[in-house]
């Protein structure tokens, strides 16, 4: 037998290795094969329930049904489903051919499996007056419910209720591999960072062209400009508005503005002795130059709010409002002089010798919050109320309405976390006052039978006749006083084509995108 | 050194317990409820509210009494278990692995470079004295006046931005260790590089440096045989405490360059309440402490055999 001289088994094992190393370079994730996203928010752990909005918007776990961007339900794992006669049993055919990322086929048992494990855990369904979930047959799924309940489809839609394959739970129902059925599946978890997904071959709908997407935190918002900037990440979210027109002026991204269904709001307790009579909550309101907040602070003119809910989301908004109708009611010096307030010598208005003080708290998870309250703070001075601002923790908002010791809170509430608004709006103000994040101490019957009346309404008309009303108690009653709705400010690299925003924030359609051929 | 060895060992239980102890108690003397801050992390913003802090509040126990949380603690520590996150759910031994390690490599890099950085610009201005030790004074003093975050966005300004050489964020490869590592040892240099300067400056004006000149050596040999120990002991010291400073105060850097170290995570941790993450980091901390003084105690013996008859 010859055997090879030793300098060319050096040259032979070393082109081996390099060519393994060249193979394993390349099968992996590098900036020509993956298109990096950051975002200001983290995630801790696998469990949809907890940080499923990362998943879902990474497209590795799908729901039943989908939404598209008029926040209508659409097919999704379900392929279409029906609701009987008496809308309280709900059966859903499920899409044929429909693999998890583990290679299991998806069926009526798996689905159950993955509703029945949501249920016992934090999110809407948890509270859905649901009777059983059973499967009939291998591609069909029946929901009953105790009682009508229009808003399921919306529930089951939300990222909490992904789907996923039986073998990604433990025995406590802990999710110990995220095994879901959507375009990407994922290449590396390193919490609270780093997500790398791969694309998935055998994904049953629009198969995706981009082989990986990474998702990278970026705190600062300082730094997730700079990564626009210099082309490290191709979608950049949440925006500084200060560095906006800076990044419109660069070549290699544009600049996206999107409505979202998110609107800035003060939560008031309106069972507080300064509160609890309409017209002060109304001169609170009146007192706030929501434009100057909107072109000066949040550098989006255009976006101050004198509803709660967006126009987009019509039903809810009420056409006639503009910004001068709360001023019929007349001026906020008008309204509290009306209440025994008068201004004392340093210009502060002072009823039987106590100060109109309130403490306002808000929290720093989203920075214009601060910026925003401290320019209510200044308004409201200009009236004479005296406002202190607190910035703590967002529980902190739940908390103090539980124990009753919040005065005002200055919220970024998201009325599209169920894609019909009438989740939130339930939870919000259905019933005892107000809910955590909505109104508190406030009362109004006809406003919660008219949310629960809507809670079995599937007739449009009747639908839209029920919550204009309601909006306009709302409007009328200020138990909660909006400020600005928000926009979302994207850079997305020039290098990526198919880029398009889910107003719902569900989804980041990575299968849909492309990468620009040089 | 054996007697030193086994007073360390027994400090570092002492540290171990109390460290522990301590986090316990300042954690529970926090206002505000464990649950909704527990609830707040686990669930995000738009999805906390009363129920979720219910059900936290149920599912870890969180109305036993301190006394018994205590007990399990001390017990899981004595058969070295850390527990498991709050808010994950996840071992806080694999979250402490990965931020430590990759604080740790951070911080060694930043420490190497402040050396490269400090030590050569601390024996010049010692050498040189002034004008250039004034300017070189300055110089550092002004850098220790910025704050680090200031010193990051600037060489991302030119590194990452201008020049394109490095990425702005983000861990994984050598290349994203640059500026972060670079940030650290500029920032440590400015304060290292006097402590190398003073130790330079004390040695060159010792009488033993002086008389070595004088009986024949050249100024080179008088460094080699009689400076760079002497210098050394006191700057060796001071790098080795820095070290673990450095470790849990580069939280800005960790966020700026959105690194997932040990400052950063323990400081997300304390927010949200995470008391196996806090004890867990903060015991790791201590032990950490504790074993780099006794590394750089062994190698300032080593440099300087004279401190054990102290």
């Amino acid at each position: 037998m010859k055997v090879m001289p030793f300098y060319k088994r050096i040259l032979f094992c070393s082109s081996i290795l390099f060519g393994l190393l060249a193979v394993t370079a390349c099968s992996g994730p590098t900036s020509s094969n993956t298109v990096s996203i950051s975002a200001a928010f983290e995630f801790t752990s696998l469990d949809p329930s907890k940080n499923g909005y990362i998943f879902s918007r990474m497209q590795v776990v799908e729901t039943l049904l989908d939404v598209n961007e008029k926040g209508l339900l659409i097919p999704a794992l379900a392929k279409d489903w029906q609701v009987s006669e008496d809308a309280r049993t709900w059966t859903f055919d499920l899409r044929d051919d429909v693999y998890f990322h583990d290679g299991t086929l998806m069926n009526a048992e798996a689905v159950v499996n993955s509703l029945l494990i949501a249920q016992t855990k934090h999110g809407a369904l948890r509270n859905a007056p649901i009777n059983s979930i059973s499967a009939a047959g291998d591609s069909s799924v029946v929901i009953s419910l105790s009682r009508p309940y229009t808003l399921l489809g919306a529930v089951l839609a939300n990222y909490a209720n992904g789907i996923l394959s039986p073998a990604a739970y433990g025995n406590d129902e802990e999710v110990l591999a995220l095994s879901g059925t959507g375009p990407y599946k994922v290449f590396q978890f390193a919490p609270p960072h780093k997500l790398v997904v791969e694309k998935f071959d055998d994904y049953w709908g629009k198969k995706a062209s981009i082989p990986f997407a990474s998702y990278l935190t970026g705190h600062r918002a300082e730094s997730r400009v700079l990564q626009a900037k210099s082309g490290q990440a191709d979608i950049v979210f949440g925006l500084d508005p200060a560095s906006l027109p800076s990044l419109q002026r660069m070549d290699i991204l544009t600049v996206s503005s999107n409505s979202i269904p998110r609107t800035i709001v003060l939560k008031l307790n309106s069972g507080h002795r300064f509160l609890n009579d309409v017209r002060a909550r109304q001169a609170l309101s009146l007192a706030i130059d929501r434009k100057g907040i909107a072109k000066g602070v949040l550098r989006i003119p255009g976006s101050e709010a004198e509803q709660i809910l967006p126009a987009s989301m019509s039903n809810w908004h009420l056409d006639n409002v503009t910004s001068e109708t709360e001023s019929e009611v007349g001026t906020p010096e008008s309204l509290l002089s009306s209440l025994g307030w008068n201004k004392n010598a340093n210009g502060m208005l002072e009823r039987e010798g106590e100060l109109f003080e309130l403490t306002l708290i808000t929290y720093a998870d989203r920075p214009e919050l601060t910026a925003v309250a401290t320019a209510i703070q200044a308004q409201w001075q200009a009236i004479g109320v005296t406002t202190k601002v607190e910035i703590t923790n967002s529980s902190a908002i739940a908390m103090g309405h539980q124990d009753g010791s919040l005065e005002v809170a200055l919220i970024a509430r998201n009325y599209g976390f169920i894609a019909d608004p009438l989740g939130v709006m339930l939870s919000d103000f259905g019933s005892n006052g107000g809910g955590d994040w909505g109104a508190m101490n406030w009362n109004n019957s006809a406003l919660s039978a008219d949310l629960m009346t809507l809670e079995q309404t599937s007739d449009p008309v009747s639908y839209k006749e029920i919550a204009q009303r309601s909006a306009q108690i709302l409007f009328n009653q200020r138990p909660m006083i909006p400020v600005s709705s928000y926009v979302q400010q994207t850079s997305v690299n020039n290098r990526i084509k198919g880029f398009r925003y889910d107003p719902f924030e569900r989804s980041f359609y990575l299968n849909e995108m492309e990468f620009v051929k040089p | 050194m054996k007697a030193m060895l086994l007073e360390r060992l027994l400090q570092l239980i002492t540290v171990v317990w109390g460290v522990g102890t301590l986090t316990f108690i300042l954690m529970r003397s926090l206002p505000g409820d464990m649950a909704y801050r527990i609830a707040a992390s686990r669930y995000g913003q738009d999805n906390v509210n009363s129920e979720a802090a219910a059900l936290v509040r149920e599912e870890l126990q969180l109305d036993q009494s301190p006394w018994v949380a205590y007990w399990h603690w001390l017990t899981d520590l004595l058969q070295f278990k850390l527990g498991d996150s709050l808010v994950s759910g996840l071992p806080v031994m694999d979250s402490v692995q990965h931020m430590l390690g990759h604080s740790l490599l951070l911080a060694l890099s930043g420490l190497m470079l402040s050396v490269l950085i400090a030590v050569p610009l601390g024996l010049l201005s010692a050498w040189r004295g002034n004008p250039l030790d004034s300017v070189l004074m300055g110089l550092s003093s002004a850098i220790r006046a910025m704050p680090v975050f200031v010193v990051g966005v600037l060489l991302l300004l030119f590194f990452a931005l201008h020049w394109g050489l490095f990425p702005v964020a983000g861990f994984g490869t050598p290349a994203h260790l640059v500026l972060p590592a670079l940030t650290l040892a500029i920032s440590l240099a400015a304060v290292s590089n006097r402590v190398v300067r003073d130790s330079a400056k004390h040695t060159f004006q010792a009488a033993f440096y002086r008389f070595s000149r004088v009986k024949g050596l050249s100024e080179w040999q008088t460094f080699r045989q009689h400076g760079v120990r002497n210098i050394a002991v006191p700057v060796v010291a001071f790098f080795g405490i820095q070290l673990v400073s450095m470790i849990e105060g580069i939280v800005m850097i960790e966020s700026l360059f959105s690194w997932p170290g040990i400052g950063h995570g323990l400081a997300h941790a304390i927010f949200a309440r995470d008391i196996p993450v806090i004890q867990g980091s903060a015991l790791v901390m201590g032990v950490l402490f504790v074993l780099l003084n006794t590394l750089v105690d062994i190698i300032c013996l080593w440099i300087d055999p004279r401190g054990a008859k102290a």
